[in-house]
């Protein structure tokens, strides 16, 4: 039986799901506990599993992300909450040079059951230092496993399959997501290595992650009203890249939009179309269009911020232009 | 320079004569270890960076000695003392150097990156700084599973300028966690002299301000080193919180195999190198008749065995096939953690 939750309350009932079956998993962070969580995902649960378990942390991001990864090598299975993406770039080193490496480096002997989760993205008029989407950044570096749930199922079903995860897990959440409504069904676990179709089509494939899935989802929407099928990839795992549910759909459209809302240079989306063009070239019926952020840091202003992010009249702009006479 | 070569220590050592033969042994066995692998970068057997220890033995040798099997260590990329002390043995120490898949990292890591798992070596950490957040969370995971073994972690004083020092000191310090911070102070970090990059070159006094217990040690003399390492580690494992160690010592070689030392004055290694910390022991105990010249010998001797047998293992050894250049960047699934 099905229910209908936000996104906030999935990953909140997912982290209590953990913290209820497994002693090794805490949850630490700046605020998660007494404040209740900066976005009140971790609200409540303090009370309910106490400060050990439930640990605020100094304003110190790369002392508490180090920490994680320590912690994981003594047999602990932390969730560590940073606040944004942004703060993340404080705890680079402990991600790339500490959490990726640590496996290959060690010739195998040292596995980090770490998962890093972090809210990411624009459109709430909080300016450049806190809209960046760096995720596709981190979907560069081996070793580490990147996820971004777009919907309220996933947030549901992420968590677990992270923390099962033997080695480090990024856990992206888009901050204009926590409102969402969903449904999540009884079972919502999620294998973290495939993407899923959320809508089908025929036209198109508009294949997308994250906080771009609801925009891309009401561009089809509309392409639909004028007549134009289009199919609606959710990567969801960023890396590794699920080919075969990219190849499946772009074969069966013949024409593939990519949209991310990541900056266009060197994007997660110049990967999927990278590998579209070595994988499935020869059924590509037009060339590969992508909806990207502007090259700019996110303006505060409304209008400006809304400028600057992949819309909906984007996409739809992107695809008419592929069909051209469509 | 203003480094202050200290006087060299005096005094009778009151250790069991198998003690304290164990302990120069360990300091013989990193030097002659190490004189080997300069002669063998020489001859491109180890490529890369070579940072060696030789000067700083006391360090390694006394403080490891005081740790037991159940502790972790964390060390940096100057580690090679440290991984023979806790007990890898010098082959797959030297063979990791030499690349090849009887390393102790199967050649992925090579001098800088040595790792253990059966003697709780977490690294080998190429990052300065970097090791010092992970034994923050390995001593969390210690305290949060209510074992009682406390997480040695190595830097040196160039690290102490590092965010991460910072950070971790404060977060081991407000949960009170069993770390015991060891500061390896060879006066440089690289090429710049300390009192040219620190605001306050008394590291214990910053150490303080964290609300922790800090102790400056003759690095140089392995009986202070270990009797300070000793307090220390009870201090931490009865619960007492992190406590911070600075080993005030001195690298006789250059920082690693690249660099053309314009940074000191010739004389003021030449002085340092007169207070070497194998010579002070031994002249400490043929003092006090716990040595013999020809005890010595065999020591020596032993060493330059262990060396020889080492440097076989690792031309023996075997390269790791390319087909498994991306082994173990997962972890298999057949084989959780």
């Amino acid at each position: 039986m099905s229910r209908t939750i936000t996104y906030r309350e999935a990953l909140r009932e997912a982290l209590q799901e953990a913290l209820r079956t497994d002693p090794r998993v805490f949850l630490m962070g700046e605020d998660v506990g007494e404040y209740g969580g900066t976005y009140a995902v971790s609200k409540g649960l303090l009370e309910e599993f106490g400060p050990e378990r439930i640990r605020d942390t100094p304003l110190s991001e790369l002392g508490f992300v180090g920490a994680g990864v320590g912690a994981a090598l003594g047999g602990m299975r932390p969730v560590v909450e940073v606040m944004t993406v942004n703060f993340s770039l404080l705890a680079l080193d402990a991600i790339v040079n500490t959490a990726a490496l640590y496996r290959h480096m060690s010739g195998g002997q040292f596995s980090v059951p770490v998962v890093i989760r972090m809210a990411t993205g624009a459109g709430r008029q909080v300016a450049a230092q806190h809209s960046h989407s760096f995720e596709g950044w981190y979907a560069h570096i081996p070793g580490i496993t990147i996820v971004a749930p777009g919907t309220v199922e996933d947030a549901r079903g992420m968590l677990a399959p992270a923390l099962a995860d033997p080695d480090p897990v990024l856990f992206f959440e888009h901050a204009q997501l926590y409102n969402l409504q969903g449904e999540v069904p009884d079972d919502c676990r999620v294998d973290l290595r495939s993407a899923k179709v959320r809508r089908a089509g025929t036209d198109v494939s508009l294949i997308t992650y994250g906080g771009s899935l609801p925009k891309t989802l009401a561009a089809a929407e509309e392409l639909a009203a004028a007549g134009i099928s289009a199919e609606v990839v959710d990567l969801r795992v960023l890396r590794p890249l699920d080919d075969a549910t990219v190849m499946g759909s772009v074969r069966k459209c013949r024409r593939a939009v990519v949209v991310d809302e990541g900056w266009r240079s060197g994007s997660l989306a110049a990967e999927v179309m990278a590998r579209i063009v070595e994988q499935a070239f020869y059924d590509l019926d037009a060339p590969l269009a992508r909806v990207c952020s502007e090259e700019v840091p996110i303006p505060y202003a409304r209008h400006m911020e809304e400028a600057a992010l992949p819309q909906p009249a984007k996409i739809v702009a992107a695809v008419r232009s592929l069909l051209g006479a469509r | 320079m203003s480094t202050h070569v200290p006087a060299p220590p005096t005094g009778p050592v009151r250790w069991d004569k198998v003690f304290a033969l164990k302990l120069l042994a360990d300091m013989v066995r990193i030097r002659r270890m190490e004189e080997r692998c300069a002669e063998l970068y020489g001859q491109q057997k180890i490529r890369g960076f070579l940072h060696l220890y030789i000067g700083e033995e006391a360090v390694a040798v006394g403080a490891l000695n005081a740790l037991r099997a159940d502790d972790n260590l964390v060390a940096t990329y100057r580690e090679h003392g440290h991984a023979l002390v806790r007990g890898l043995s010098m082959g797959s120490i030297m063979a990791e150097m030499y690349g090849k898949q009887e390393g102790c990292a199967r050649g992925r890591g090579g001098s800088m990156h040595l790792f253990d798992r059966a003697t709780r070596l977490y690294g080998g950490h190429g990052i300065v700084g970097g090791g010092l957040p992970v034994a923050v969370g390995l001593a969390l995971a210690d305290r949060m599973q209510q074992r009682r073994a406390l997480t040695a972690c190595f830097f040196g004083d160039g690290a102490v300028a590092e965010g991460a020092f910072h950070e971790s000191m404060n977060l081991a310090a407000v949960w009170k966690l069993p770390v015991l911070f060891c500061c390896e102070n060879n006066l440089y970090a690289m090429g710049t002299a300390i009192e040219r990059y620190e605001s306050q070159p008394d590291l214990c006094v910053k150490a303080s301000s964290y609300s922790m217990p800090a102790t400056r040690v003759d690095g140089m003399d392995v009986v202070a080193v270990r009797e300070a390492t000793q307090a220390a580690a009870e201090f931490v494992r009865d619960g007492g919180g992190p406590m911070f160690l600075e080993f005030r010592t001195y690298r006789f070689r250059a920082h690693s195999m690249f660099d053309a030392e314009l940074y000191r004055e010739k004389t003021e290694v030449e002085e340092w190198k007169t207070r070497g910390p194998i010579h002070s022991f031994t002249v400490r105990l043929k003092a006090q008749g716990t040595l013999t010249e020809a005890e010595f010998v065999a020591i020596d001797a032993a060493a330059q065995a262990e060396v020889d047998e080492a440097v076989a293992f690792a031309e023996a050894g075997t390269w790791e096939p390319i087909d498994e250049l991306a082994r173990d960047l997962l972890t298999p699934p057949e084989q959780p953690s």
